[in-house]
C-alpha cells in the first residue's frame, strides 16, 4: 500500500511533534545534568557543559554501591523468575497429573492479589527471617510470577508433543528434556521475560524502601530519593545527574529489546 | 473348570498388579509435577497467600508497634476507616486519580500506537521514543517532574510567566496537586500502554485493510470500522491494567507530595504505608489493605468475565 506524499507529511509531523513533547522531560534532565548551577538558576540555555554534577553525585553519595546493589538485585530476581517460571510452565505443558488444572487456577488467582495489599505481613516475615538489609529479602519474594509462567507456557505449547514422545522413547527424563530441548527452543521468550524482569526489578520502589535501612544493600532508586531529599537546596544539576545514571541501564535495555518486549508482552497478555 | 478359575484368578491378579502399577505411575507423575511446581507454590504460599490471610486477620485486631496482635476489635477498624475523614478523602482522591489518569493514558497511547503503526521509514525510531518512559523508573520520572513543577525555577511556571500569568503552586496547591501527580503518572505509563497497543495493532490481519481499500474506504472509516473493533480486546486489557496500576500508585506520591497538601494526594497505597510504617497502626492499615484488595479483585474479576472470550489463558 503506498501513501500519498501529503498523508506522509501529516504523519511525520504528528510523529515528530509527539516524540518531541514526550521526550522533552528526559532531554531536559539529561541537558541539566551537564549544566552549571548558575545556568540552571537563571534558566538560561547552557553556556558551558560540565561533568561536575556527576563528579559531585558520586562523591557525595555511595552511588557505585547503590548501582552495584541494583544490579545484583535485578539480576537475582531476573534469574529467579526465569528458573521458577520455566519450571512451572514446563509442568503445565508437558506433565500430566492430578490437580494440575487446580494449580493452574491457583496461579491465575495470584494475579488478583496486589503485592501492596499484603505488604504489611510481608514486611514482618522478612523482618522475622532476619532478611531486612539483605539481598534475599529484596529478591526472593518476587521469584514466583504468574505472568511469566503464562508467557513461557504459551511458548512451550508450540513445541511439538512428538518431540517429547521421541525423547521418552530414547529414555530421556523430564528434567533433561527441559534443560536440553525446551529451554534452548524457548530462548527468545526467556530473553523477553528476562528483559521484562530486569526492567521491573530495577525500577522497584516501595519494597526496597521498606526492606532496606542502610546503604549496604540499598538500591539506586532509593538512593535517588535520598539524593533528592538531601539536595533540595537548588542543586538540581546533581539531582538530575543522579536520575540520568539511574535510567541509563534500563533505557539501553529497552532500546535493545523494545521489539521483542512488545511482542512478548502482547503474547503473555492476550493469547 | 478349575483350570478356568485359575485363569480368571490370574487374570484378576494381573489386573490388580496393573492397577497398582498404574497407581504408582500416577503417583510418580504427580510427584514429578509437584517437583516442577513446588518452588513457585512455596513462594506464592509464603509471600502471597499467607500474607493475604494474615492481612485479613490483622484487620480485626489492634497491634503493638512490632505488629503483634493485642486486642480483638471485630469490625471496629473497618468502622473507623469508613468514618475517618482522612481515609474517605483518600478513597475519593484514589477514584479521582483513576478518572484523571486512565482515559487520558489510554487515549494518548492509542493515538501514538496508531501513528507509529504506519508503514513509514523511521517508525522504529519513534516507537523507541514512545516506549521510552517504560525504561524510566518512578523515582527518576518523579524527579524530572518535581523540577518541571518547581514553583520558581520550574519550566511550567516559567511558561506561565512568559504569558504574563500568575505562578501556580502545582504541588502545594490543593486544587492542583492531584492533577500534577496525574500528569506525571500519565507520562510514566504511556510507554507500557503504547507497547501493548502497538502489539495489538500489529496482530490485526492486514487482509481486512486490503479488502477495505478495494472498496475505497477512507482512513477514518477504516480506523472506526476495522482498527478500533479489532483492537477492542487489547484496549479492554489495557484499560483494566491501567486502572489496577493506578490503584497501586505509590512512588510518585512519595517523591512529589508525600500525600499532601491537605491529604489531597494521599492515595490508598500511600495511606496504607503511612498508617502502617509511620503510625504503626497495623490493624487499621490492614483494614485499608483489605479494601484495596477487594477493589483490585473486582477489577480483575471484571477483566476475566468480560475479557473471557478474547482474553483466554487456557
Amino acid at each position: 500500500m503506498t501513501m500519498s506524499t501529503g498523508k506522509k507529511v501529516v504523519f511525520y509531523v504528528l510523529l515528530i511533534l509527539s516524540a518531541t513533547i514526550l521526550f522533552a522531560p528526559t532531554i531536559m534532565a539529561i541537558v541539566m545534568s551537564f549544566m552549571t548551577n548558575q545556568d540552571i538558576l537563571t534558566g538560561s540555555f547552557p553556556k558551558t557543559l560540565t561533568l561536575d554534577n556527576y563528579v559531585n553525585a558520586f562523591e557525595r553519595f555511595p552511588l557505585f554501591q547503590y548501582l552495584f546493589n541494583s544490579f545484583v538485585v535485578s539480576i537475582m530476581i531476573m534469574l529467579g523468575q526465569l528458573i521458577l517460571c520455566s519450571l512451572a510452565a514446563y509442568a503445565f505443558v508437558f506433565l500430566e497429573f492430578k490437580g494440575r488444572d487446580l494449580l493452574f487456577y491457583v496461579f491465575i488467582a495470584t494475579m488478583m492479589v496486589p503485592f501492596e495489599a499484603s505488604i504489611i505481613p510481608n514486611f514482618h516475615i522478612i523482618r522475622d527471617l532476619g532478611w531486612i538489609d539483605s539481598y534475599q529479602g529484596l529478591t526472593v519474594p518476587f521469584f514466583a510470577m504468574a505472568f511469566g509462567t503464562f508467557l513461557l507456557r504459551q511458548n512451550f505449547k508450540m513445541i511439538p508433543k512428538e518431540l517429547r514422545e521421541a525423547s521418552q522413547i530414547a529414555g530421556m527424563g523430564d528434567f533433561r528434556f527441559y534443560l536440553t530441548v525446551v529451554l534452548p527452543v524457548a530462548k527468545t521468550s526467556l530473553v523477553t521475560l528476562g528483559v521484562y524482569g530486569f526492567l521491573t526489578s530495577w525500577n522497584m520502589y516501595l519494597w526496597p524502601l521498606l526492606a532496606t535501612t542502610n546503604d549496604s544493600v540499598r538500591t539506586v532508586q532509593i538512593g535517588l530519593k535520598q539524593l533528592q531529599t538531601q539536595e533540595q537546596l537548588n542543586e538540581w544539576g546533581v539531582i538530575m545527574a543522579g536520575a540520568v545514571i539511574v535510567i541509563i541501564p534500563t533505557l539501553i535495555l529497552l532500546f535493545l529489546g523494545q521489539k521483542r518486549l512488545q511482542r512478548g508482552l502482547a503474547e503473555g497478555a492476550l493469547k | 473348570m478349575s483350570m478356568n478359575s485359575v485363569a480368571i484368578r490370574s487374570h484378576e491378579s494381573m489386573e490388580l498388579i496393573f492397577e497398582q502399577a498404574k497407581k504408582r505411575q500416577r503417583m510418580k507423575s504427580w510427584i514429578k509435577g509437584m517437583l516442577f511446581l513446588l518452588p513457585s507454590i512455596v513462594l506464592f504460599g509464603v509471600f502471597l497467600f499467607y500474607p493475604l490471610l494474615r492481612t485479613i486477620y490483622l484487620s480485626f485486631f489492634l497491634t503493638d508497634a512490632s505488629g503483634e496482635t493485642t486486642v480483638f476489635v471485630g469490625w471496629q477498624n473497618y468502622m473507623n476507616i469508613f468514618t475517618s475523614p482522612i481515609f474517605l478523602q483518600s478513597m475519593k482522591s484514589t477514584f479521582l486519580f483513576v478518572l484523571y489518569t486512565v482515559p487520558i493514558t489510554v487515549f494518548i497511547s492509542l493515538f501514538l500506537a496508531i501513528i507509529a503503526n504506519e508503514k513509514l521509514k523511521g517508525t522504529g525510531f519513534f516507537r523507541t521514543i514512545f516506549s521510552s518512559s517504560m525504561g524510566i523508573s518512578v523515582a527518576a520520572a518523579s524527579v524530572f517532574w518535581l523540577y518541571l513543577f518547581n514553583p520558581t525555577m520550574g519550566v511550567l511556571n516559567r511558561i506561565l510567566e512568559f504569558f504574563g500569568m500568575d505562578a501556580i503552586g502545582w504541588l502545594t496547591n490543593p486544587d492542583w496537586a492531584l492533577l500534577a501527580v496525574s500528569v506525571t503518572t500519565i507520562w510514566m505509563n504511556i510507554g507500557f500502554t503504547f507497547l501493548i497497543l502497538l502489539g495489538g495493532l500489529q496482530s490485526i490481519d492486514s487482509y481486512l485493510y486490503e479488502s477495505a481499500d478495494i472498496d475505497g474506504a477512507g482512513y477514518f472509516y477504516k480506523l472506526r470500522r476495522i482498527t478500533i473493533p479489532m483492537l477492542s480486546p487489547t484496549l479492554f486489557f489495557v484499560v483494566t491494567v491501567t486502572i489496577i496500576n493506578a490503584f497501586q500508585t505509590f512512588g510518585q506520591i512519595d517523591i512529589l507530595t508525600q500525600g499532601g497538601p491537605q491529604n489531597e494526594t494521599n492515595l490508598i497505597v500511600y495511606s496504607i504505608y503511612r498508617e502502617a510504617f509511620v503510625n504503626y497502626q497495623f490493624g487499621s492499615a490492614s483494614a485499608q489493605a483489605v479494601v484495596l484488595f477487594i477493589l483490585i479483585l473486582l477489577m480483575t474479576a471484571l477483566q476475566f468475565k468480560f475479557g473471557e472470550r478474547k482474553v483466554h489463558y487456557q
